[in-house]
Parts: C-alpha cells; sequence; structure tokens
C-alpha cells in the first residue's frame, strides 16, 4: 500500500514534502555525525577488533585502551592509527595485552606517519574486518533459522523480561516464549544507560532490569535458539541501544545475533538527559552497525506521549518518526528494519477517544507503509483499576488490528502497580489472542469516509507536523530540542551527560569500522569478509 | 461479635436510616448489607488436576472466605492455575479502629501560593530538584517540577514566584549540596524510585547530612518523595517531609509556602 491508494485521502505531495522537511532539518545534524566522533564510537571500533574483558575493578579494557590514547595523542584522529601502530612495534600479543600494558602507564602511543601509518590503517582495517564478517555470519544465520524454523506471522507479540539476573531471566523468556511471545525484551538495569562503559561478564544483580552485558546477550539468545527449535518458529530477542555507550551496544549485539533493538535518535537526549550532540554522533554510528546487521531498530516516539498529552503531542510523535525514519535511511537502514514507535495513551475519558487513537495509528501506518511499527500500549492512564484497564488494553488491541501494526507490546493490566504476575500476563496475552482471532482480517474492511473524523484528524495531525517541521528547519534541531519541543523538556545543545566525550575529527581521521560499514574498503577486506 | 457490630449488621428499627448511613461497623459489601462478599483471584503453583479447585477453595476458607465459591480455574501452563473465587468474608471492620493520616496544610490555588510567598520572601523562593545516587528514573521529578506537570496540574516551573532549578538524573550529593548553596536554595526536592538494598533510605540520610553540614545556621527545607517511602519516616531520614506516589505538584508547592509561613513565625 502506498500513501496515494491509502484509507485517509492524504495528499501526496503533502507527504512528500514531509518527508522533504524531515531531511533538511536532520542534514545539519547528520553533518555533525560525519564530522565528529566519540570515545564510545572508537571503543566500538576496537571492540569489533576483538578485544574483551575487564581489569580488577570492572572497568573494560576497551575502556583503559582508549582513555590512554585519548590522553596521549587525543581522538581527533581516531583510535585506529595509534593502537595500531602500536600493535606494530611486535612488543604485545594483542589488544588486551596492549591495553592492560597501557592501563599500567608503560606504553606510549603516537601518530603514526608515512608507511607506518598506512601499515597501521591496513592493520586495523583487517582486525575490525573480522568483526564485521562475524556480524555478518550472525545475519545468515538468522536469516537460515528463520527459513528453516519459520517466521510467526504479524503482530509479532512482544513480551518484556527483567528480573535482574540472567538465570532467571533465561526460563522467563522461554516461558514467556511457550506463552505466545514472538519477541522477548529484556529490559535493562536502571542506569544503565548513564554508565561510560559496558560491564562485562554474566550479571546476577541488577535495579529493575538486567544489565546488557555481550555474555548477557550471548546466554539469552542461546535459551531463546532452544526454545525457538522447540516452538518450531524464531523467536527474536530485544536489547537496548542507548544511553552513552549506544555503539558499543550496537556493535556487540551485532556480534551476538540480537535481532532488534531499542534505537532512537532522541530519546536518551529527552528522558535521560544525554548531550544532544554525542547521541546524535553516537547514533548515527550504532545505526550503520544495525543496518549490517540485519537488526530491526524500535524508536521511542511512545515516550513523547507519556509526558505531553497525546492529542495535543500527536504531531511530536509523526515529526520525530519522520527524523527517525531519515536518520535511519542515511546510515543505511532499509524501511523493514525501521520499528518506528508509537503508542496508545489518549485519555480515555475523552469523547472521542477510540475515533482519535485510529486516526493517529492509521496515519502511522499510511505514512509507513514498509515499516514494521511497534505499537505501545496504555500506561499513562492506567490508574491501578486493573478491570478498566483491561478493557483499554482490548481496545489499544483492536486499535493494533484495524490498523495492521507490526509489533505489538502486551498490555498488562498491572501497568505502574506492579510487575506482572504470572496471571497478568496469561490473561494479557488471552487479550491480545481474542482481540487478533476475533477480528481475523477486519483492517480489511475498515475504509473510514474521507469527510469523518477519522480520517480529518489524520489530515489535522499530518499538517501540524509539517508546521513544526517548518519551524524546525527553521530553528535548526538541536535548538528546538533546546526549546522543549518533544516531550516537553528542554535539553540544550551543551548541556546534559557526554559531551566532554566528543571530539571534531580532524583531516586525517581514520575508522576502518565506518570505512567498511560506508562500503569504501570492501576490495581491501573481501577476504576477511568472505 | 460485640454487641455494637451485630447492631450494626442488625439495626434497631429506629436508628436504622442513621445507622445504615454512618455505620460504625462494617461488612464487605456485594449486594446486600451485611452479606459480606469479595472476590479475589489468585494462582497456585499446582497443576489443574483433580485436587487443584478443592485446594483453591480450601486457600480462600483459610483466608477467612466461607463458603468460597471457586468460580474459574485455568491452567498457565503444567505447572500452575489460576483461579477466580468468589465467596462470604468473615470479616468486621470497626471504623474507629481505622487510623487517618490528616494532612497538614491547606491546598492552595496558584495565585495564593504566588502572593504568598511575595509576601513572605519578597522575593521568588528557589527550589532545586534531582534525582540522586543511580537513580535515573527522572519522571517523579519532573512531574513536580517541569511546567508539564501531572494529573492535570501544571508543575512548579509554572509558578510565578518559584523558581526551579532541575538537575536531573544521577546527581552526586556533594554536587547538589554546592548547587543548593550556590543557588541559596529554600528547599531542595529529591526524587527516588530505585529502592534495591535500601538505597533510597541511605541516600537520603547521606543527602540530609550533608546538607546540614554546610548550611549550619539552618539548611534548605529538604523533601522527598518516591513510590516506596514511608510518609511516617521523616525524623528517622532526618528530612521536613516525604510524598508517596500520586503527589501532585499542587500539594508540593502547597506544602512549601505552609512550610515556609512556619518558619517565618
Amino acid at each position: 500500500m502506498t500513501a496515494a491508494e491509502g484509507k485517509l485521502g492524504l495528499d501526496p505531495e503533502v507527504v512528500r514534502t514531509a518527508r522533504r522537511l524531515a531531511e533538511r532539518a536532520a542534514q545539519p545534524v547528520i553533518e555533525l555525525a560525519r564530522t565528529h566522533s566519540t570515545v564510545s564510537v572508537e571503543r566500538a571500533v576496537v571492540r569489533l577488533a576483538g578485544i574483551t574483558g575487564a581489569d580488577a575493578e570492572g572497568i573494560p579494557w576497551v575502556n583503559r585502551l582508549v582513555d590512554s590514547v585519548r590522553d596521549q595523542v587525543g581522538l581527533e584522529y581516531g583510535v585506529a592509527l595509534p593502537v595500531w601502530a602500536a600493535l606494530a612495534t611486535g612488543d604485545y600479543p594483542g589488544l588486551t595485552a596492549l591495553a592492560r600494558e597501557a592501563a599500567a602507564g608503560g606504553v606510549t602511543f603516537r601518530l603514526p606517519t608515512g608507511h607506518a601509518a598506512e601499515r597501521a590503517r591496513r592493520a586495523s582495517l583487517r582486525a575490525v574486518a573480522g568483526g564485521v564478517a562475524r556480524v555478518d555470519a550472525n545475519r545468515r544465520q538468522r536469516e537460515e533459522m528463520i527459513a528453516g524454523l519459520g517466521d510467526p506471522p504479524k503482530p509479532w507479540i512482544y513480551l518484556i523480561v527483567a528480573t535482574g539476573d540472567i538465570y532467571e531471566d533465561m526460563p522467563q523468556a522461554q516461558a514467556a516464549a511457550r506463552e505466545g511471545a514472538d519477541i522477548v525484551a529484556v529490559i535493562r538495569s536502571t542506569g544503565q544507560s548513564l554508565l561510560d562503559y559496558v560491564p562485562e561478564g554474566a550479571t546476577r544483580e541488577g535495579y529493575a532490569g538486567t544489565y546488557a552485558t555481550q555474555e548477557n546477550f550471548r546466554l539469552m539468545r542461546t535459551a531463546l535458539d532452544e526454545v525457538s527449535a522447540e516452538l518450531g518458529r524464531y523467536v527474536r530477542l530485544t536489547n537496548y541501544a542507548s544511553g552513552l555507550c549506544m555503539p558499543e551496544i550496537a556493535t556487540l549485539a551485532g556480534m551476538e545475533r540480537l535481532d532488534m533493538m531499542l534505537n532512537d535518535s532522541m530519546y536518551g537526549i529527552i528522558f535521560r538527559d544525554i548531550n544532544p550532540q554525542r547521541t546524535f554522533i553516537d547514533q548515527r554510528f550504532s545505526r550503520q552497525v544495525h543496518a549490517r546487521a540485519g537488526i530491526v531498530i524500535n524508536t521511542g516516539e511512545d515516550n513523547y506521549l507519556t509526558t505531553a498529552d497525546a492529542v495535543d503531542a500527536a504531531h511530536t510523535v509523526i515529526v520525530s518518526q519522520l527524523l527517525n525514519e531519515h536518520f535511519g535511511h542515511e546510515a543505511g537502514l532499509a524501511d523493514w528494519q525501521l520499528g518506528l514507535g508509537h503508542a496508545f495513551e489518549i485519555n480515555p475519558s475523552l469523547p472521542d477517544q477510540f475515533r482519535l487513537e485510529l486516526a493517529h495509528a492509521q496515519l502511522v501506518r499510511e505514512l509507513f507503509p514498509d515499516a514494521p511499527l511497534k505499537y505501545m500500549p496504555p500506561t499513562k492512564h492506567m490508574d491501578g483499576d486493573v478491570f478498566f484497564g483491561y478493557l483499554l488494553d482490548a481496545f489499544f488491541n483492536l486499535v493494533g488490528t484495524i490498523t495492521g501494526q507490526g509489533i505489538i507490546l502486551v498490555g498488562m493490566m498491572t501497568e505502574g502497580i506492579v510487575t506482572p504476575f504470572l496471571s497478568d500476563r496469561d490473561l494479557a496475552l488471552k487479550n491480545v489472542r481474542y482481540v487478533r482471532d476475533a477480528c481475523g482480517s477486519l483492517a480489511e474492511d475498515f475504509h473510514p469516509p474521507r469527510d469523518g473524523v477519522i480520517a480529518t484528524r489524520a489530515r489535522q495531525v499530518l499538517s501540524e507536523s509539517i508546521d513544526l517541521l517548518g519551524r524546525i528547519c527553521d530553528d535548526g534541531l538541536l535548538d528546538a530540542i533546546a526549546a522543549g519541543t518533544f516531550g516537553i523538556t528542554k535539553r540544550p545543545a551543551t548541556g546534559g551527560k557526554g559531551l566532554d566525550g566528543v571530539v571534531a575529527q580532524a583531516a586525517g581521521y581514520y575508522n576502518p569500522a565506518t570505512e567498511i560499514l560506508e562500503g569504501r574498503a570492501h576490495d581491501e577486506v573481501q577476504d576477511e569478509l568472505s | 461479635m460485640t454487641s455494637e457490630a451485630l447492631s450494626a449488621l442488625h439495626p434497631a428499627p429506629g436508628d436504622a436510616a442513621a445507622v445504615a448511613r454512618h455505620p460504625r461497623h462494617v461488612r464487605a459489601y456485594g449486594d446486600t448489607t451485611g452479606d459480606g462478599m469479595v472476590q479475589l483471584s489468585f494462582t497456585l503453583p499446582i497443576p489443574h488436576d483433580a485436587r487443584a479447585e478443592g485446594a483453591a477453595q480450601m486457600f480462600a476458607r483459610k483466608m477467612g472466605i466461607d463458603p468460597a465459591m471457586v468460580v474459574h480455574a485455568k491452567a498457565m501452563g503444567p505447572d500452575f492455575t489460576f483461579f477466580v473465587v468468589y465467596g462470604r468474608s468473615s470479616v468486621i471492620l470497626d471504623l474507629a479502629e481505622v487510623p487517618v493520616v490528616e494532612r497538614e496544610f491547606p491546598i492552595l490555588p496558584a495565585n495564593e501560593i504566588n502572593l504568598t510567598i511575595r509576601s513572605i520572601l519578597n522575593r521568588r523562593l528557589t527550589v532545586i530538584g534531582a534525582c540522586v545516587g543511580t537513580d535515573a528514573h527522572t519522571v517523579g521529578i519532573d512531574a513536580i517540577l517541569n511546567v508539564k506537570g501531572f494529573a492535570g496540574e501544571k508543575g512548579l516551573e509554572y509558578y510565578r514566584e518559584i523558581k526551579v532549578v532541575n538537575l536531573g538524573a544521577q546527581v552526586l550529593v556533594p554536587d547538589l549540596v554546592a548547587r543548593a548553596r550556590a543557588e541559596n536554595a529554600d528547599a531542595v526536592l529529591v526524587s527516588q524510585v530505585v529502592t534495591q538494598k535500601d538505597a533510597h533510605l541511605t541516600n537520603t540520610r547521606e543527602l540530609s547530612a550533608a546538607l546540614t553540614a554546610a548550611f549550619p545556621h539552618g539548611r534548605p527545607l529538604l523533601v522527598v518523595g518516591g513510590p516506596r517511602f514511608d510518609p511516617a519516616m521523616t525524623a528517622e531520614l532526618g528530612v521536613d517531609r516525604i510524598f508517596s506516589k500520586g503527589t501532585t505538584p499542587g500539594e508540593v508547592a502547597s506544602y512549601l509556602v505552609h512550610a515556609l509561613a512556619g518558619g517565618v513565625q
């Protein structure tokens, strides 16, 4: 379906205008991301080259190494040239050994020139190609497993697991899959987004969630592979590429065959007070990795509606989705990889609430016909009346079915009250299944009249989106964020956490990962990648 | 059963109307006064076999529900069964024994809050807010401070006479104290959601001690909030007021004005 033949009578020219404006608004920020790097981008490069492990204090060797390079020669030329020049001396058996030595203060890093620079460039490219090859192999393996096991029909049912202990999470995730989950998301420990390092190893203690670590990723993917084989359908695993270590977590996800990653262009800025520049730079690299890994990203527009009014701010969701789409495309993501987010958060006491929700959901469906779309259940108006909450979740499921949403997060009637009981999850899945089976292909019968409340409201939201995009183009996206345009939270471009980890690239900056991900080094590393 | 309780359930004809309007002793109400009917749902870690419904019935009886009708039983996987039970609870409540925590201050409208601040301080009231320690959940503090507010009430930023400095997530106690000094804060608001290992209590005590040390001539008001705080613990934690789940910005603003006026007297 294209917008032109949609159900809402959207003017294709208006839709094109909206995309053009989003592209214009995003352009300066993309330019910023192309010409800057961050400590986490540089650490992701070294992780692709295979570094693992942490020191006795739990700080990863990759942090020690990159910090050491940064202290001695800066990161303006990237971490690769100084690191592989140091390795070329032959004094260190590998990256981890080099990092140990560097942490002890025993390594003098230099920016190589001439032949030494060329040697370091080639060596780093080969080393990073090894990691990219692993990402590629995981993508192929996922595709083969889906072909062999079968892919569940859409909408995919998305359930959350979060005990804090990966060894508790694994059986719970398997149980969730047996109960009908197509996607299992492991919520991260509170505060991980503000850690400037990725914890190491299997973890058994988290705060309201489980730490995202490479080993936890591996353990959980293995557990889901087991249950996928048992159930005869591929169960997807989701985590969060967000916060200060977004590029590294994206990389680890690719290396451990995660299938979906929360990866919003502005979530960390608005809701975690992470510096806007840091976020946009980290985000571009993360999305390049996700694109390569065949990972579907989930964006976080639903969150805007938990702070702002879901009717007043409906157009900010559309604007953010258009920006996320453009940032995603620019980084190489295909439409099928864009799980754009939105939510059912309009106050249920508002007259015509259901029609307005239908209007918003159908608008998103028609604007992004080939994106899977992640639809989030009510949270803000779940007030402890679990019986009414159950009804509201059914209406949410109904909107999702009628408007053909691709990924449905299962609404819990205990939302905001307690961690869902086993029975709450069971009832919630019964709700989803009832609505899905009772409605069948109801979407086919859904043709709101062009002059009715639904189609009119959808066109109005699109028109407000265009007005806002126009203002963002005039003011600049960073200034719009600073003025509190999204989620009613003001985030200045030089505020928030992580700005000190941002560095402007000097002429001669070299990043072997970006070379490969942007397709410039294919000939040189053909052997490593095949 | 006391004779008073019995009279509540079987009122004498003369005072029936008055007792029915304000009975002191009550039972749960299904569809008839005094029927004691309740409904509950629960899960037992047992398979849904021949014994399951009997087990559920016994479980309900031991909770004081007799007779208990198991109206729904459903297997959830091989090891669990979910039950819905209706039945008669034997509990009789003496309402005179129910403790009520009265709010110690009146709720004022925004214009009155602004006026009071101006007349008492003759300047704006400065409030510093933060989530301290590892806590990254700014939802609570943002709901109280941001203009957007919470539950249809505008946040403290909306009050003309209140200056809000929101430091956001994961603020270190020394940084918060330093900022409070720099801004000459009248009040420090801290939101704590993370409660593992009682982090919310530890952080609050640490902050209280640090603030007291940094302001030898009287520290700013210290107000904490979060879903797992017990409002009765103010003295134990060294804070002035504790707000729990569901607190609105208007309540906080009204409290600040009340406390401010009390301090001046």
